[in-house]
């Protein structure tokens, strides 16, 4: 059967079971275009291309299958940089198709040319560009095995304009043809026996332990496997920004999200631990701290299917490369097959259960006269909303509070931009959660200032009847930025007013097809929450009226100890003051 | 090779090179992978001393030969990090001492005609003989030599040269291979004579 590079494009993608692609087209990417026609896959044309990246994030994180997008060259492939570089952080599954110019043009600065696979080298896993049609679907099944298996993360195929037109015979190629043709690609799954055994006698004989689970739990399905571990030896498990979900936050056991802005309970039960249980995590600066005096006394088992986080950052005792479900089972099954008790923990849960105590998530309850409370929006959201709603934020002060007051008990509900800390991510994000999942409820919380850098995607909503939920928490600041201003530049704020009215978030969002409201009281709150759940035939925009005084706490401040928290001033056995 | 030790005494500049460790990847033959690994170094801050590339014998792959600082360079991230790219196949780490190390030299250098003052082609000619390198061009007033030898004993064959007036250098960079199994070598040294 000979089929155009652009025909063998599209009929290779539906063979890896792709069922949407976000996009956009262009001159470069035109005759893949035409196909799609034909195709049952269902297309979302976008209205910038970095919407289509953190679409296909957003449908990646909620579907665990790798969300596809497709752009053209030039302008088209360097506006979805930010987003592949976001997927690359947070190692996300994304297969990315840019056109190029023609063969015989490439390197003459013809129109819309650019080095693309030389622009985005550092933020895919692996890209490639393509110098024949024949090419074609070996690459795309490379792509798909490249982007979901081992760490996953963004693959792009750079397709130039003839390759499309080109004529080939089509073949699809098997799984040995594909594993043949990279040599140097074979991820380690299963960890070492010896290793395991050992992690086990060590989680056993510990008595401050702490699991410390990170995003790799979800990527590995892992959230049943770390359930069991956590209930086997009776630990503490901490949740970071990107695991949000991998345990349930009703579970006894669950101290919340660690780091920055974690629960004093999560930051300080690790910083006292003698032993870390780390789990598809990568030792983040905003998990860490300061990583000289991070849990000075603990000993590490980590465990991650890239090596190379191992020893990044902190040397772990019982280093261990491997899939974390296959792992983490395999710990479960040594434990429970060893029959020796686990060390008495009574007393670290003591300990553990004060600070839990002591130091709860806190906000102040909104004065009369004063404006809503941020936490108190997320709050009402997330008590009107289903259970199994999805949550997506963007970048900032918004995004801690969604984390830290929203709870989770799913897997797969909460998706935001952590390594990247990518303004703007939310409404792009929400739609593709959307699209992957239908059947949620989804809703994007997100700041004024992110939302004023993708909310076009708005109009992608409308038009393709995506019906997301955007909850602005409109305090008219870059609100962490602020923050930051006040506690560390002495109240110096520097660009970081925005307006409340401008634009008129209301007007702007029926503009793009929406429906909008305004909340300024908590009676307005419940009541168009409420409102907001009921419309599910087209995107719902509210603008909520935030307090810009309210900052987040717990904070360790960049680069300082984690024993070193500041916590709510009214927490504080000093009142208001700022400990450096 | 009968050319390391006297120079070695003369000069003792080999002794920076303690710290230095040979990195031999085996990565596959296609186009923009050694742009991968330049591209990784740079990312991660890695400094490299010295790379090489060439293809192996079998023409699927390359092999890469990187030299690095240990004080400067964590060789197990590295590693670690090179090895993420789907193209690195294979990757031997050469701790000091463990690797045959080769580099080539090019080196026009002044002489006189003969007749004239100064140095003669002769003079020059029987140090690059002493090294064990040769001549490979001739001109009125200078030589072209060449030598393929330790990396430290090009150092001192540089510096040897120096004095006469070095017009033009060109080294090629560090080429390895790990040395032979140890145990052969052991059992090399009584019956067939081994490497020395």
């Amino acid at each position: 059967m000979q089929l155009t590079g652009a025909q063998a494009l599209i009929k290779s993608l539906e063979m890896e079971h792709t069922e949407v692609i976000f996009g956009l087209p262009g001159g470069a990417i035109l005759p893949a275009y035409d196909p799609i026609l034909d195709s049952p896959i269902r297309h979302v044309l976008v209205r910038h291309e970095q919407g289509a990246g953190h679409m296909a994030e957003g449908y990646a994180h909620v579907t665990g299958r790798p969300g596809v997008a497709m752009v053209t060259s030039g302008p088209g492939a360097t506006n979805l940089v930010t987003a592949l570089c976001d997927a690359y952080m947070d190692s996300v599954p994304v297969v990315a198709i840019t056109g190029q110019v023609s063969r015989p043009v490439i390197g003459t600065d013809s129109f819309q040319e650019a080095d693309t696979v030389g622009i985005t080298r550092s933020v895919t896993k692996h890209n490639e560009l393509l110098m024949s049609a024949e090419e074609v679907p070996l690459a795309v099944r490379q792509a798909f095995l490249l982007a979901t298996t081992g760490r996953p993360g963004p693959v792009l195929l750079d397709v130039p304009k003839d390759v499309l037109q080109e004529k080939t015979e089509w073949y699809w190629p098997t799984d040995d043809e594909v594993s043949a043709s990279l040599p140097g690609y074979k991820p380690t799954t299963k960890g070492h026996p010896r290793m395991v055994r050992e992690a086990a006698r060590l989680i056993a004989a510990s008595e401050r332990p702490v699991i410390y689970a990170g995003g790799g739990i979800l990527k590995a399905r892992a959230a049943e496997a770390l359930r069991s571990l956590a209930e086997i030896t009776r630990a503490p498990v901490v949740t970071t920004l990107m695991a949000r979900g991998a345990f349930p936050d009703s579970h006894p056991q669950c101290l919340g999200m660690p780091g920055m802005h974690g629960n004093y309970a999560a930051i300080t039960a690790m910083q006292e631990a003698d032993l870390l249980i780390a789990l598809g995590a990568r030792f983040d600066d905003r998990v860490t701290g300061q990583v000289s005096t991070f849990a000075p006394a603990a000993k590490v088992v980590h465990v991650d299917i890239d090596p190379a986080e191992l020893g990044k950052i902190r040397q772990p005792d019982v280093p261990i490369v491997g899939d974390c479900r296959l792992v983490i089972e395999e710990i479960v099954r040594v434990l429970a097959a060893s029959g020796e008790p686990q060390a008495d923990r009574g007393a670290w849960w003591a300990r553990v259960n004060q600070w839990r105590e002591r130091f709860p998530l806190h906000y102040e309850p909104q004065a009369e006269g004063e404006a809503l409370k941020p936490q108190a929006v997320i709050e009402a959201i997330r008590d009107a909303s289903p259970a199994d709603t999805t949550v997506v934020a963007g970048v900032g002060q918004h995004q801690m509070w969604a984390s830290q007051f929203w709870r989770f008990e799913e897997p797969y509900t909460w998706v935001n931009s952590g390594g990247l800390g990518t303004m703007g991510f939310a409404v792009p994000a929400a739609i593709g959660a959307k699209v992957g999942r239908p059947d949620r409820t989804v809703w994007a919380i997100d700041g004024d200032g992110c939302f004023q850098m993708t909310a076009h995607e708005l109009v992608t909503a409308s038009s393709e009847r995506i019906p997301i939920k955007v909850a602005i928490l409109n305090n008219a600041y870059l609100g962490m930025v602020r923050q930051w201003q006040e506690l560390f530049y002495k109240e110096r704020y520097s660009e970081v007013y925005l307006s409340p009215d401008l634009p008129d978030y209301v007007k702007w969002a029926e503009a793009m097809g929406c429906a909008a409201f305004r909340a300024e009281t908590p009676a307005d709150v419940a009541a168009v929450v409420d409102k907001a759940n009921a419309i599910d035939d087209r995107p719902v925009v509210i603008d909520f009226r935030t307090d810009a005084n309210e900052k987040v706490f717990p904070m360790v401040p960049a680069g300082a100890s984690n024993s070193d928290v500041i916590v709510h001033p009214s927490q504080r056995p000093g009142g208001e003051e700022v400990v450096q | 090779m009968a050319t390391a030790a006297p120079a070695n005494a003369m000069w003792g500049s080999g002794s920076g090179r303690l710290h230095h460790q040979t990195i031999s990847v085996i990565v596959e033959n296609r186009s923009g992978v050694l742009a991968r690994v330049a591209a990784l170094f740079a990312r991660r801050g890695f400094n490299i001393i010295s790379l090489a590339v060439a293809p192996t014998d079998d023409e699927a792959f390359s092999r890469v030969t990187i030299v690095v600082d240990l004080q400067e360079t964590s060789v197990e991230q590295l590693t670690k990090q090179l090895f993420k790219l789907v193209n690195v196949v294979k990757i031997t780490e050469m701790p000091p001492g463990e690797a045959l190390e080769r580099e080539l030299a090019l080196v026009s250098v002044r002489c006189a005609p003969p007749g004239a003052p100064g140095p003669s082609r002769g003079e020059v000619g029987d140090l690059v003989r002493i090294f064990g390198g040769s001549v490979v061009d001739v001109g009125q007033e200078a030589l072209t030599v060449m030598l393929a030898a330790e990396p430290s004993v090009l150092d001192d064959f540089e510096e040897l040269l120096r004095p006469y007036g070095i017009i033009d250098i060109q080294r090629t960079g560090r080429v390895a291979l790990p040395k032979l199994e140890r145990q052969a070598f052991r059992r090399g040294r009584g019956t067939a004579g081994g490497e020395k």
